[in-house]
Formats: C-alpha cells, structure tokens, sequence
C-alpha cells in the first residue's frame, strides 16, 4: 500500500479500490475506485437508487463489503468496524437526520466530542465537570450559531436547523475527511443556500465527500463531481464537465 | 443547573424523612419498607439498563436470585457471611451478579429489541430452572431457610430497625452511586444508544462495549439487591428468581417513569405497599396493581415521573387555547 506514497505527492485520505457489494442478486454498488486527497471537494451524484448512500455505508463500515477494499490515511480497514474507522478521523452525516432527537442541543454535541476521547469510559464524575468538553462544544455551538438554543431538546428544532446539527455532530470530532449525505435533503431553496455558504467556509484542509441531489449546492461546494449510475462510477469531471456531459445530461439531468 | 439542585435536595429530604419516620412505625411497616427498599435497588439496576440504555431486559432476577442463593447457602453450610465477613458478603454477591451478567451479556448484547428481551427471559427462566431442580444445592421447590438468621458485626442485625438502617445506606449509596453514573460521560453514551445507536457508531462509539458494560454493572447492583434480599425475606425459594421477579422489576420502572432512578424506587414503594396493604384489605388485590399498571402504560407512559411534566404540558395547551378563544372572540 505504502508504494504509491512518494514524497511528491501526499497519501489519500480515502481510496476506494474496485469496490463491490451486493444485496442478494441486487448489486447495489459495482467496482468503485476513487480517490480523495486531503482537501479534496469531492461530489458524487446520480439518480435515486444509483447506490450512493450504499456506498456511504461501506466506507463508514455500516454494511460489510463484498469485494474490493478501502483505505483510510494509507490504513486497509475494509473489515473494520464504524467506530474504528472513526477513530482515524473520518465523520458523516445522515440522508435521514440521525440526532439524539430527547437530548438538547448542547448534549448532542458533547456525545459528538466525546465519541473520541477516552474520558467516554469514565462513570465516576459528572460530565458537566470536563470543562474542556464543555468548552468545545460551546465554540462549536457558536460558530454555527446555535448557542442561544444550546438547551432546547433537537426534537423541538426546526428541519433545517436539525441539518445543521447534523453537520455540527460531524465536524466535533475534527475530523479530516467528512462524509455528507444529502445535507441539503428537505430544505428550502433559501436553507440550501445558507447550507453551500456553511460548508465552503469549513477549514479547507477538511477533505469532503458530498451525496447532493441539489445541483445548486454541488456545483457550488464541489471541484469535482463523480456520477454513479446502477452502482457504477460513469464519469468523473469538473462541474463545467459535468454540466456539458451528454451522457450526464441523458441520465441524470433529464434530456430536454 | 439549579433546577437540578432543587430536585436533588427534595429527593435527599425525603430520604432523610423516610430514615427519621420509618424507624417510629410498627414493625409491619419497618420489614415492609425494608423489603421495598431492598427491591428497589433491583429496580434502579434494571432502570440503568431500560431507562438509560433502551435495553428491554426480562432476566434481571437472575442476579438478584443468584446472590440470594449464594448469601443462604454460604451462610446455611459454612456460616459464612453472618458476622463481621457480611462485608465481604456483599461485594461477593455483587462480583457474583456481575460476572453472570458478564456471561449472560454475551449471548444477549448481540440483539436488540424483542429477541433481546426474549434472550434474556430464556437465560433467566435457566436459573430458575436450576433453583427448582438442583434439589441437593438449593433446595427446589422448598428453598433455602436461612438458619442462621442476620448477620451480627458489633450491629445486631437481627433487630429489624438496625437492619432497616443498613438497608437504606445500602439503597441510598445505590442511588447515589448510580446518579453519578447516569450523569457521568459513559452514562451519557447510554442516553445516546437508547436514543441513536447507529449514530453513535458513526461518532467513534464501540456500542456493543459499552452495553455490554451497563449490562454487567446492572448485573452487580442486581447482585447486591439480591444479598440484602435473603437477610431481608430470611428464605430463599425459586420463586425469588422466576420470570415474576422479573416483570415486577420491570414494571416498577414502567410505573415509576424509565429513566429517571428515582422513579424505580417510587415503582417499588407502591407495588409494596399494594400489595400488602391491599392483600389485607380485599381478596381481589392484584386487580387494583393489574389496573395501576394498564392507566400508567396507557395514560402516563412517562410513568409517575412524569405526573409534573404532563401537567405543565396541559396547562400550556389549556393557556393556548384560552388565548385562540379570545383572539377568535373580537372583530
């Protein structure tokens, strides 16, 4: 694996190599190869049931591959299990908003930071006595402008709102590659906007790998845009290539 | 924070109450609330895993059963455990609960949901099963008597307010104990598997772990419930570890409010007090607890801990509609 890392150029952070998985007789994702680089802006589209979110769920370990492999940070954790994978720095969200919907804001974002930390295990002191955790989280909380509602249970948020804590559990972690599905699911054209703003902001170190179905917010966040179709990789272009591509255009965009 | 304050003080009051008031009652009253405190330790084990973790368990008198045994047998054939060596008595019947549970965990963690509850109703109907046959150990159907009576260290625990006294320490160190658990950071991971366990997969979690973690810990109070239970019944029969145990525990923290600690020991207060104070009254007792039990599943699925917040919310919906009145009154 260490082969391919020269000096010149820096090791991927994510590398998916002829990855396959199948359901019974549904083969849901067919020879994926990719690679992200740190930094990367990352886009994968295509048209629902194309196996996006399949894919998601392999490289955060949730389904267990059929054949192929995956790196993380040079690292093979094909058979890892999610929260190992974790560990090396990588974070997602939800198509589905999955937040602790009964605990408050601020507590959804302490689990967040805690998941790594090995203070998790402790069960003889008070959580509110970590004053660094606390500390994290409120910053967190701040720069995406939650702050005020740091007490009121998820469930009560508005949609949008639970989307954006959705990527705020993500980033708590600081992790270096985030796996975003669909952030822009459900929300007003004015909240997917809001959305394109929030993530070009993020550190641009922070290598994404984006799920959009809102070809706003790819072609705004993306450099590079990847098109899946049936489970196969079609092409992989700049959104200006993407956008002038027919065969794109015929599948997924509607020919018109 | 002070909102919390003020719930600590008003439950460490009425522990205070009940440590000053209890004592001055007859003696039907003192065993009474001895045995309900005793159970309720059970109850608050169980609460760690259904109330906090979402873990639906219906063996939890496995532990409590397996240390009642242990305590009578110990104590039946080699007097071990009736004098000063009751306190390692205690963390041997909490060792005991827990490394069975740490055997049972294994089979059990790996599901969830209705087959974690049918896992765990099996592996508990085994204990019961071995109580009932291994005549030569336990005794079967008859039980165990414990001859030598309680413990004396200096205490005479043979004195049914002594014992009271240990009891209640040993209840309120459980509840303490367990409070600082539920608030500490593993305790807020279980409030994340209850509520999300992917997601707390996702966030670097190793799930399985921790549960099987809060298994065992609710496996140890299980045990220690179990200790104080044989020096509080003074006999030990399978019926301490049949399914019925289970499901009275359960149903504590149901009626008490999952969840909430507090609410499991309330939950045993009054399954105690039904039934002994409705046995004496009417023949027909176990309908009133079979009634409780259907209203608070159906009318206050937050269980009586939840009396305050369902009130708040009616009158904020009572407020509402005030005001929509009026606002549709004018013009």
């Amino acid at each position: 694996m260490n082969t391919d890392t020269t000096m010149n150029e820096p090791a991927p952070v994510l590398k998916l190599t002829n990855l396959c998985k199948s359901f019974g007789g549904l083969q849901a994702t067919r020879d994926v190869t990719l690679r992200v680089m740190p930094g990367d802006r990352k886009a994968i589209i295509g048209p629902n049931g194309a196996g996006k979110t399949t894919l998601f769920n392999l490289i955060t370990g949730i389904h267990p591959v059929t054949s192929g492999q995956i790196h993380l940070f040079g690292q093979d954790v094909t058979n890892w299990p999610s929260h190992r994978r974790t560990a090396l720095g990588m974070a997602r969200t939800f198509q589905v908003t999955s937040l602790f919907p009964k605990l408050t804001v601020i507590d959804n974002v302490l689990l967040a930071i805690e998941g790594l930390r090995p203070t998790k295990f402790v069960m003889w002191r008070f959580q509110s006595s970590y004053k660094d955790v606390y500390d994290k989280a409120h910053t967190l909380l701040e720069q995406a402008g939650f702050l005020d509602r740091k007490d009121t249970e998820v469930r009560n948020l508005s949609h949008g709102e639970q989307r954006q804590l959705e990527i705020v559990l993500g980033l708590a972690s600081n992790p270096k590659i985030l796996l975003l599905d669909e952030p822009a699911a459900g929300l007003s054209s004015g909240e997917s906007t809001e959305m394109a703003h929030f993530l070009m902001k993020l550190d641009p170190t922070l290598a994404i790998l984006l799920i959009e179905h809102d070809m706003d917010v790819v072609f705004d966040v993306a450099d590079e845009i990847s098109v899946l179709h049936f489970g196969e990789l079609l092409e992989t272009g700049t959104p200006e290539q993407i956008k002038q591509s027919t065969r794109v255009q015929e599948i997924y965009l509607g020919t018109d | 924070m002070s909102k919390q304050t003020i719930k600590i003080a008003a439950v460490v009051l009425c522990l205070v109450a009940l440590a000053v008031i209890v004592p001055r009652g007859n003696s039907f009253v003192v065993l009474l609330v001895t045995r309900a405190l005793a159970f309720a330790i059970l109850a608050m084990s169980l609460d760690i895993l259904l109330g906090f973790t979402g873990l639906a368990s219906l063996g939890q008198a496995a532990y409590f059963g397996v240390a009642a045994y242990l305590t009578a047998i110990l104590a039946n054939r080699y007097g071990f455990g009736l004098h000063w060596d009751f306190w390692l008595m205690v963390p041997l019947g909490m060792l005991t609960g827990a490394a069975l549970a740490a055997i049972f965990g294994l089979f059990a963690i790996r599901a969830t949901g209705t087959y974690f509850l049918m896992i765990t109703l099996a592996l508990g109907q085994c204990v019961w099963g071995l109580a009932y046959r291994w005549n030569s150990m336990t005794g079967g159907d008859n039980g165990i008597t414990m001859k030598g009576g309680r413990p004396q260290f200096g205490l005479d625990l043979t004195n049914d307010v002594t014992f009271f006294y240990l009891v209640f320490a040993f209840f309120a160190a459980t509840l303490a104990a367990l409070y600082v658990l539920v608030r500490s950071p593993f305790g807020k991971s279980l409030l994340g598997i209850r509520e999300r366990e992917l997601r707390m997969k996702i966030l670097g979690y190793n799930v399985w772990l921790h549960k099987y973690v809060a298994f065992i810990i609710a496996g140890a109070f299980g045990g220690l419930s179990g200790v104080l239970w044989a020096h509080t019944n003074g006999i030990i029969t399978p019926e301490t570890v049949v399914l019925t145990t289970s499901v009275d525990a359960l149903l504590m923290v149901v009626l008490g409010g999952a969840g909430t600690l507090v609410g499991a020991a309330i939950g045993s207060a009054i399954v105690f007090g039904l039934r002994e104070f409705g046995s004496t009254l009417v023949p027909w007792w176990q309908y009133v607890l079979g009634a409780v039990y259907v209203l608070t599943i159906l009318y206050l699925p937050m269980g009586l801990m939840g009396v305050p917040e369902r009130l708040r919310q009616w009158r904020a919906t009572q407020k509402k509609r005030t005001t929509k009145n009026l606002a549709s009154v004018p013009s």
